[in-house]
């Protein structure tokens, strides 16, 4: 395993981007597109409020009058709103952009959470060991065993019915990054104990120790580097997860309102007019939902192939 | 006609956009029911040897060149199904770690019966009763009930042993055994070894034994063969390399016996560590670790000559030998 | 195996507690029971006298342990909606999801593991990569968009599946109703389980593969090459059994994860099953019929992981079940 060398860190970076990683990019079209895809993605997201035509949410700009205009490229389009627009008159694009951002935003929210919370505990299990370590990793087993999804359509219909819909609608943003981003810590925590587990053992640790650094300087300089290439492909997959669970939840009008719509929400409003032919209010936010879920995952495949880290499988 | 001849074989690992030679050029024989041990550093070549000799390399290593003929047939172009009815049957292999090397969710049983199925029609119970009789020979107790027991039931030791019986199941020809010790306790190395030995006296079964270990060497093979960093750095009969080394390399090796060592007083090391595959120095590969080195050792490779009683691949082989006689009177 | 047993309900007993407390805290802090059972046009006295009458003022503990003692009697209140006892509601939806559940269980074991095992024997052949990168754009859809796009084409524009509901079921033992009896009810059933599939089908197609890939490289499958055992011996049994033992624990993790995708399908199928009803709960702040909801689908997540992981103990010779126990 690569993952042995800890000295020297700053240059073993420089040797992995450099040869392995830097490399194998190049030589992957796939990992390349992929990457440009959501660069591209990510940065007509966060610029969303200059490129978009039109504010969704102000509602000066929004005429229900021009309800469910196709796209341009079909009869009965109007031209300033490209994709078309939505059951509310929203133009398509710029709803679409906001609505990505919102995505983006809470997907990788909800993950540095994750991480946040799972490499924590990952590293005081680990560290700790004994009867915290055999607590914590049974409340993992058992946190896995409910599904993430399950478990936030609980809590969210549940705060939903007790908040009111108003309320809620104005922290869904909040409550979707905490339950995505506590649901999930787990995946994390194992990988994170088991790095500890085997680096504790080795002489490094044993001279820090020696050199009297405490224990949180030991975990977080000296042992987390380890888990570093885990803890990089495990982050790609929970984002496309992430930003899945997130489309569902909305979706099931449990997360994101469709006044201030994310990409899911923003299919569900559309999937009443699926029958009447307004196809595209549904289709196009789709297709950039499972582009963006895509290309995370085909960047997770591709960093699995090349650091080969050892992953914690159950 | 000798059982095993072994000709230029060149084994090569593919990289991202090279390969790197991991056997150079290596040739040896082995007579019917002769005993060969072949000794080096771990990243010599030695197990690269044992499984080249099954064709059962994993990728991405390959056999580039040579011919590695059995009972006269070349093993490198026979055909996968072929070769298949030869392994296990004619030639058979023992592997290293007893402990992952038996499937866990099969019975020793099935374990011993599938090889029989596999090179002779008969039936479940005949295979069953052979099976017996072979974990008899050596030393299982009880051994139909074994037949029913998991792997993870057995120890080590006992585990090793039944490899052993797998691998004298069709009475082979030829056994490869690749470090069957080393993964075991201290206290039943010996005792694993004085079995293998004693099963390929008594059944006159040809064997390489594949180990670092000189000690085991000289107790269990008649000819031995040096590797270092791919290449067969020095041959012969063992008791002739034991007693009378000619390639420095060796001679650093048994000077670094404990054997050979006053009590109180440090191991002699050889200093330094073998080259990586990737890194081997033109010239001699031992060269940056050898004291007798010159400058055409560092530039040119030093051909196999016959010195002494053994083959020797050292371009200073005569001269060293020289200087070791004169000094030793003094 | 009877202390592992032991051992493993008490777990599956702990958290089936901890379960009813959140379901408790649930019902405690969501709708007021009072407004469903008189309405708001009662005093204030009265009100106090109805909540004594209740039990409502009494201690946390009290309270819970009497919502725990009607919930092992199979009391999990009454529906405020459909006037009926909670649980029997549910029970008489839970057939639809379970039918929904098996059929799309049907499709994951039917195809994931000859298409796992092809891919990890074949990894660079033409067709591995095919199904190797169809399975990562099932990853990347999620189900309900799956599901739309299955209504969109196949019964929008080829009009060749129906597109919402049961169709005709039969009733077989009890009331129990099951679609697998009449070729309408397969029609109707065949969309709502590729949907529900579409998701799990290749996460186990690359989990198998993944798995076989590592256990091709083992040190006892290069043992059995040694020995001159055929190909197919080594696959379908040296390295097939290896790899399946993996995947029984996370399949078990996965039948949970599934009952709560079948909200999804379900919304979008309009199946009439127990998540389609969660939902109009939800809507309808029907609280003792959520609270019920939360019980028994925690009840199935916490009785497939037993049964799953004693399966597992049963068939993995390697797992001393006596020895866990301890």
């Amino acid at each position: 395993m690569t993952m042995t060398t800890n000295p020297a860190k700053a240059s073993r970076w420089s040797r992995i981007w450099n040869s392995n990683m830097g490399y194998s990019f190049r030589r992957n079209p796939v990992a390349v597109v992929s990457l440009a895809i959501f660069v591209f993605i990510t940065a007509m997201a966060l610029l969303a409020p200059i490129i978009a035509p039109f504010n969704p949410y102000d509602p000066a700009q929004i005429d229900i009058m021009n309800s469910e205009f196709p796209p341009v490229w079909i009869d009965g389009s109007d031209a300033q709103f490209v994709f078309g627009t939505d059951d509310q008159g929203r133009d398509l694009w710029s709803t679409i952009l906001y609505g990505t951002r919102l995505s983006l935003l809470i997907g990788l929210c909800a993950v540095m959470l994750q991480a946040f919370l799972g490499i924590s505990i990952g590293l005081i299990a680990g560290y700790v060991g004994g009867r915290l370590d055999s607590l914590l990793m049974r409340m993992a087993d058992i946190q896995l065993s409910f599904s993430t999804l399950m478990v936030a359509i609980i809590f969210l219909a549940v705060t939903q019915a007790m908040f009111g819909s108003e309320t809620f609608n104005q922290y869904a943003i909040y409550f979707l990054i905490a339950v995505i981003g506590v649901a999930e810590w787990p995946q994390y925590a194992r990988t994170v104990r088991a790095t500890v587990l085997a680096e504790k053992k080795k002489e490094y640790v044993d001279s820090a120790r020696v050199l009297g650094f405490g224990p949180l300087r030991i975990m977080v300089r000296h042992i987390l580097p380890n888990s570093l290439s885990p803890i990089f492909v495990i982050s790609t997959v929970q984002v496309a997860n992430a930003i899945i669970s997130e489309a569902s939840l909305s979706f099931l009008g449990l997360g994101m309102p469709p006044s201030q719509p994310s990409l899911g929400s923003l299919i569900s409003s559309g999937f009443d007019y699926i029958f009447s032919g307004s196809w595209w209010i549904t289709a196009i936010p789709g297709v950039l939902l499972v582009v963006l879920v895509l290309v995370i995952n085909l960047l997770g495949d591709w960093m699995r192939d090349v650091l080969n880290p050892k992953l914690y499988k159950g | 006609m000798s059982l095993l001849s072994v000709r230029d074989l060149t084994v090569k690992f593919a990289m991202r956009d090279h390969t790197v030679t991991a056997l150079d050029n290596i040739s040896f024989d082995l007579a019917k029911g002769e005993r060969l041990g072949i000794v080096g550093e771990s990243g010599a070549g030695k197990s690269i040897t044992g499984f080249s000799l099954m064709n059962l390399l994993s990728r991405p290593g390959f056999i580039d060149a040579g011919k590695i003929l059995f009972r006269g047939e070349d093993i490198v172009k026979m055909p996968q199904s072929r070769m298949r009815g030869i392994r296990g049957n004619r030639m058979a292999m023992i592997f290293q770690d007893p402990m992952v090397t038996l499937n866990p969710v099969l019975t020793i049983g099935q374990q011993m019966v599938e090889t029989l199925m596999a090179h002779r029609t008969l039936s479940k119970a005949e295979a069953e009763q052979i099976a017996i009789v072979k974990l008899r020979e050596v030393y299982i107790p009880s051994p139909e009930e074994r037949l029913a027991q998991y792997p993870h039931e057995l120890s080590g030791g006992m585990r090793q042993r039944i490899i052993i019986a797998i691998a004298l199941l069709l009475d082979p020809e030829l056994i490869i055994a690749d470090e069957p010790t080393t993964a075991l306790d201290v206290t039943i190395q010996a005792d694993i070894m004085e079995l293998l030995l004693e099963l390929c006296q008594s059944n006159k079964v040809g064997l390489i034994l594949i180990t670092h270990d000189l000690g085991v060497v000289s107790q269990m093979t008649e000819r031995t063969l040096v590797m270092y960093a791919g290449k067969i750095i020095e041959a012969g009969r063992t008791r002739e390399i034991i007693n009378d080394p000619q390639h420095p390399y060796t001679q650093g090796l048994i000077n670094a016996l404990p054997q050979q060592t006053k009590p109180g007083m440090r191991l002699k090391q050889i200093p330094g560590n073998m080259p990586s595959l990737t890194a081997i120095p033109p010239g001699c590969p031992f060269s940056p670790r050898c004291e007798y080195v010159r400058d055409h050792c560092r530039t040119t490779r030093p051909e196999t000559v016959q010195y002494a009683h053994v083959e020797v691949a050292c371009h200073e082989v005569s001269r060293l030998h020289q200087e070791n006689t004169e000094e030793q009177p003094a | 195996m009877l202390a592992y047993l032991v051992k493993r309900v008490f777990q599956a007993i702990a958290v089936m507690l901890v379960i009813s407390l959140v379901g408790f805290a649930i019902q405690d802090n969501l709708g007021d029971p009072l407004r469903e059972l008189v309405g708001q046009s009662v005093s204030e006295e009265v009100r106090q006298q109805l909540r004594d009458e209740l039990g409502l003022n009494d201690s946390f503990f009290r309270q819970y342990s009497r919502f725990l003692g009607n919930a092992l009697q199979g009391d999990l209140g009454t529906s405020y909606f459909f006037k009926e006892p909670a649980l029997d509601v549910i029970l008489k939806k839970l057939p639809a999801t379970l039918e929904l559940v098996l059929g799309a269980t049907l499709i994951i074991v039917g195809f994931s593991v000859p298409l796992g095992v092809y891919t990890a024997i074949k990894p660079n052949a033409l067709l591995s990569r095919l199904i190797m990168g169809v399975s990562i754009v099932g990853i990347s859809i999620p189900v309900f968009l799956t599901a739309i796009l299955m209504i969109f084409v196949f019964s929008v524009e080829l009009n060749l599946l129906p597109s919402y509901g049961r169709g005709d079921v039969v009733t077989v033992f009890g009331n129990w109703d099951t679609n697998f009896a009449t070729l309408d009810g397969w029609a109707h059933i065949l969309l709502p389980s590729l949907a529900l599939a579409s998701i799990m089908l290749p996460l186990f197609v690359r989990l198998i593969r993944a798995e076989m890939m590592e256990v091709l490289q083992s040190e006892y499958v290069k043992y059995a090459k040694a020995k001159g055992i055929r190909p197919y011996r080594i696959y379908f049994v040296h390295a097939l059994k290896n790899t399946l033992l993996p995947v029984i624990t996370v399949g078990g993790v996965q039948i949970g994860t599934m009952v709560a995708y079948t909200i999804l399908t379900e919304t979008v199928f309009q199946w009439p099953g127990m998540g389609f009803m969660f939902l109009e709960a939800v809507n309808r702040v029907d609280t003792p019929l959520i609270v019920a909801y939360l019980i028994v689908v925690g009840f199935i997540f916490v009785l497939t992981n037993t049964v799953v992981d004693l399966i597992y103990g049963l068939v993995n010779p390697t797992v001393n079940l006596a020895r866990m126990g301890a």
